[in-house]
């Protein structure tokens, strides 16, 4: 028998919080966008092991639509990191503050 | 979730991608130079696709490692060395006091509170009574078919709007990318 679905939930929220904890401390956009596919990936963990669980194969789709989304995400967030860079030649987030209010 | 016996090819197997998962997760966001992040990160994906396939989702653990390891990370990688900002990570202040400490906080009631909903609730929506379809998920080919067949049937709107969403992501890249300069071969890499 396989081993329960918890387990790979709870492995799931691990590496959601690690990605979601990067997220919120670091300051290259470059460091933030990788955290950010982190989190997708527990998501996509979870739908795959409901998936399993509820013999659905609706979960397994959604996953291939958020590679898709995921994809699409990286490549117009890295132009506009690009753009960006070009502009002040710094990647922090922290220097992007003109509209501080 | 009683704890019967479990296979030990499948323990190991979890265990496996469990080491990756995490070993990888923690060096993204524990090294300084982002090439080691980008590096840990195929870590971490590779992790997440052999839990794919201890999954019997076949198809996406093969998508993980062509679409994440052989073309987001990659991107990454471009980018970094494009832009040279390896080792350019400032020193480890926090602009804002205590921000470290309040992440950590809410990071760790955020888990705790999915770890949680996963053990005390019944699966979030009660939604076995819904799982209809009948058939077990099937591996290897078989699960490539059944994935395709819901795909291009009860998903085909969704699937042909990532058509669109994927066009319009590349010509925005290519756009912001392109400055008036001569170094427009960056956008259009993926």
């Amino acid at each position: 028998m396989n081993v329960p679905a918890a387990w790979y939930l709870v492995l799931a929220a691990l590496l959601f919080g690690i990605g979601a904890f990067g997220v919120l401390t670091r300051r290259s956009a470059l460091i933030m966008f990788m955290c950010l596919e982190l989190m997708l990936n527990a998501v996509n963990l979870t739908f795959v092991t409901f998936s399993r669980t509820l013999s659905d194969i609706g979960g397994q789709a959604a996953v291939f639509f958020v590679m898709v989304v995921a994809a699409a995400e990286v490549t117009v967030g890295l132009g506009i990191v690009v753009s960006v860079f070009r502009r002040r030649s710094s990647t922090s987030v922290d220097e992007l503050s003109e509209m501080k209010g | 979730m009683i704890a019967t016996a479990y296979a030990i090819p499948d323990v190991l197997v979890f265990l496996t991608s469990a080491l990756l998962i995490l070993v990888g997760a923690v060096g993204v966001l524990a090294t300084r130079n982002p090439v080691h992040s980008a590096l840990s990160l195929i870590l971490a994906l590779f992790g997440v696709a052999v839990a794919f396939i201890a999954q019997s989702a076949d198809f996406l653990a093969a998508v993980q490692i062509i679409v994440y390891a052989g073309a987001i990370v990659v991107l990454f990688l471009f980018v970094i060395m494009f832009l040279g900002v390896d080792r350019r990570e400032t020193v480890r202040v926090e602009p804002l006091v205590g921000q470290r400490v309040f992440a950590g906080v809410g990071v760790l009631i955020t888990v705790a509170g999915l770890i949680t909903l996963f053990a005390r609730s019944h699966w979030v929506t009660g939604a076995i009574a819904v799982s209809s379809s009948g058939q077990p998920l099937a591996t290897g080919s078989k699960n490539v078919t059944q994935l395709g067949t819901a795909v291009f049937t009860t998903y085909l709107f969704a699937f042909e709007a990532t058509a669109a969403l994927l066009i319009v992501a590349v010509v925005g890249a290519v756009l912001l990318a392109r400055r008036e300069r001569s170094v427009d071969a960056e956008g259009s890499q993926s």
